[in-house]
């Protein structure tokens, strides 16, 4: 019975988590092509090593740094328990391993168990963290709501999954002296072996496998209701972190996004040779930077949906701690929830969502021909990306190493190029630029300057 | 001295060894000037064939980029690119962190490769060459804070060759409390320079300057004309501009060298 009941949720999680998984594929799929350099793989793959795998840089702030490490240890281990879970519930056994690892077997878990432990410690100081200390950064006004419960209801998951194991091996342990025959030996257990009697000793045996079969099954339901969660939730780093890491940018940090369109089109102008004259624009301005998630590319969609919200970007961000609206963290957000927005009206088909024009022979809504009269400027306000001052501050404090500035410069060209508009301020800066090719219109000379030198 | 222009230099048949970049702000900005003429000096006392482009020197771009104006990046940088490569350009040297990170990360996209330094790099590399000698103890035993520009610092990872320099004057560099790759921006970048903040609680560049007067130091050395822009204008809103001195770093070092 249980053999059955294990094997429907199982099938049924991997359908659904199919399903969601592949929506946020082409969630992040809805981005323009990005140009990443494939012939440094050994940089890229040292990245992952060392700051996803190896988690770098988190160590920056070395408090949840270590907390964290607890909760990232203990998740790659315990997926290995997670394994004879799987393959108990399939066969109707019961610890699989135990017999065929031995003593080995007892390190294992005993392993499993001090980082769960470590994990439990870590939760509690995560909760507290977040609920009663108020870490700054931690309670910013773009957390209110959902974000704030989805990193609780992660927290309170954690501490299920981990109350789950130690009722599991606890009861085991016991019912290891009553029903040698039923509980294989597994040797003495760093935790469970002294938990275990003092919490449930004395108990009678039916109690007892309850409770093994309760820690058991929650355990279980846990992990499923996690896979199944985390794509509806800021959670999504777990995985999204080695991917991020792996395509992030390799070219010098100062170096902004070229855009030959415009290159060539200004070189044409000049009478220089663009190398390619087939290039040159055609009469019609095409629409420059991004209004919407479709105009960014996929790596800035993959970037929002690797966010887990952490803050240390808006942390370290001078116009935020000022005052100012801007919020890196916001911003990724922003883009993760336009593009969840997008998706979701997508995949209702409504043809309301559809441009007008197009309404009259096509039949159906793809990324091409919508058009719900909102964009990206609806969630990331103008006065957000005015206040940016290009510090990469916020890039350097990411873990995982999202790029929070490009997205808003491309909104900054999106503004200027695609509108004509942005602050007023900025008009003389831009006249006296093109009239004197210099930031200030100035009646000198540029060289006049070296007379007094 | 005579600074001279890459189209004299050229005319009198100089092979010049560097080009010094000099900026819209070191042309224009009368704080900002005298540290191109200070730098100027210091590049004659090292006895440096330098030139500058004067008058064919446009705006690198950087602020307009930023802005999002890539039309106007490009419209100056291709003309730059042309004026340095007609002058068969190779080295370059400049006193603006926001210069020095355009034409050495921008640029070669654009057909433009140098080798580009900022003025407190090449000023180590004169002194470490011998070429220029640091003698003087005015600074000594003066407390002297630094502030990493982002595009210098953060941007470009260069955080040692300024901190080097100061230390060749023998004074006590007190560092604040966000310095390096953690380093607080002045306010000015990304073209904030020539706008009105946002509204806010207060402005960055007097959130910069309070971390620099808890380190009690009397000199704040910088490296980029829109930092030491910044940075004064929150001594005066600090009412601290007659105790405290914004200075680039290549000024303290003129000041240490003997006649």
């Amino acid at each position: 019975m249980q053999q059955i009941i294990f094997i429907l949720l199982l099938g049924i999680t991997s359908y659904i988590a199919y399903k969601l998984y592949s929506r946020i594929f082409h969630n992040i799929m809805m981005g323009k092509p990005y140009q990443y350099q494939n012939t440094d793989k050994n940089e890229r793959w040292r990245n992952v090593l060392l700051v996803a795998f190896g988690q770098k840089k988190m160590f920056k702030k070395w408090i949840p740094a270590v907390f964290h490490l607890f909760i990232y240890v203990a998740f790659l281990f315990t997926q290995i328990e997670l394994i004879e879970i799987i393959i108990d519930g399939l066969f109707g056994v019961h610890r699989f391993f135990a017999p065929i690892l031995g003593g080995f077997y007892t390190l294992l878990i005993s392993t499993i168990e001090i980082l769960s432990l470590l994990a439990f410690i870590a939760t509690i100081t995560f909760l507290y963290r977040r609920n009663l200390l108020k870490v700054p950064r931690l309670v910013k006004s773009e957390l209110n709501g959902w974000p704030k419960l989805d990193a609780n209801l992660i927290l309170i998951g954690e501490f299920l999954l981990i109350t789950g194991i130690f009722t599991m091996n606890g009861a085991d342990t016991v019912l290891q002296g009553i029903q040698p025959d039923h509980y294989p030996n597994t040797g003495s257990l760093a935790i469970s072996s002294w938990l275990g009697p003092a919490l449930f000793g004395g108990l009678e045996p039916e109690a007892l496998m309850l409770l093994e079969r309760f820690g058991w099954w929650l355990h279980l339901l846990v992990v499923l209701g996690f896979i199944l969660y985390l794509p509806i939730s800021k959670h999504l780093h777990i995985f999204l972190a080695f991917p991020n890491v792996y395509f992030s940018k390799l070219t010098p940090r100062g170096q902004m996004e070229n855009m030959p369109e415009i290159m060539n089109e200004v070189k044409s102008m000049l009478g220089f040779s663009t190398g390619d004259e087939e290039q040159v624009m055609g009469e019609e301005m095409p629409e420059f930077g991004s209004k919407d998630v479709f105009d960014l590319s996929w790596k800035n969609i993959l970037n929002a949906y690797s966010c887990t919200e952490c803050g240390r970007c808006t942390e370290v961000c001078p116009a935020n701690m000022t005052g100012k609206k801007l919020s890196p963290r916001k911003v990724m957000m922003d883009i993760r929830d336009r593009a969840e927005e997008i998706s979701r009206n997508l995949r209702s088909g409504d043809m309301k969502y559809a441009k007008t024009q197009d309404n009259t022979d096509i039949k159906t809504l793809t990324k091409d021909n919508y058009d719900d009269g909102k964009s990206l400027f609806d969630y990331i306000t103008r006065e957000e990306i005015h206040a940016c001052t290009t510090c990469n501050a916020c890039v350097e404090a990411c873990p995982v190493l999202i790029d929070p500035l490009e997205p808003i410069m491309k909104m900054r060209r999106y503004e200027i190029l695609s509108e004509s508009a942005g602050p007023a301020d900025w008009v003389p800066m831009f006249n006296s630029i093109e009239n004197n090719g210099a930031v200030w219109q100035m009646s000198v000379e540029r060289e006049a300057w070296r007379n007094e030198a | 001295m005579k600074v001279k222009t890459m189209a004299e230099a050229q005319a009198e048949g100089l092979d010049v060894e560097v080009l010094f970049w000099v900026g819209c702000a070191g042309s224009f900005d009368a704080r900002a000037q005298k540290v191109s003429r200070t730098f100027a000096t210091l590049l004659d006392k090292a006895g440096i064939t330098f030139a500058i482009l004067g008058n064919e020197e446009m705006c690198t771009g950087d602020p307009a980029r930023r802005a999002g104006n890539e039309f106007l990046f490009q419209l100056m940088a291709l003309q730059n690119i042309d004026t340095m490569n007609k002058y068969g350009v190779k080295k370059i040297v400049t006193t603006c962190p926001h210069c020095f990170n355009t034409i050495k990360n921008e640029y070669p996209e654009l057909g433009g490769s140098y080798e580009v330094m900022h003025h407190t790099q090449f000023l180590n590399k004169l002194i470490e060459e011998g070429r220029l000698k640091v003698e003087g103890e005015t600074f000594k035993n003066t407390n002297v804070t630094y502030h990493d520009s982002c595009y210098l610092g953060r941007i470009n990872g260069e955080y040692e060759a300024p901190r080097k320099l100061i230390q060749e004057l023998k004074a006590d560099i007190v560092e604040m409390k966000r310095v390096k790759k953690n380093g607080l921006c002045c306010g000015a970048g990304g073209a904030q320079m020539w706008k009105e903040e946002e509204a806010g609680e207060k402005r960055v560049n007097v959130e910069r300057i309070e971390e620099a007067l808890e380190t009690n130091a009397s000199i704040v050395a910088a490296n980029c004309p829109y930092c030491i822009t910044m940075l004064s204008d929150g001594l005066k809103a600090k009412d601290k501009q007659d105790v405290v001195k914004v200075m680039d770093v290549s000024e303290l070092i003129l000041q240490s060298i003997k006649e």
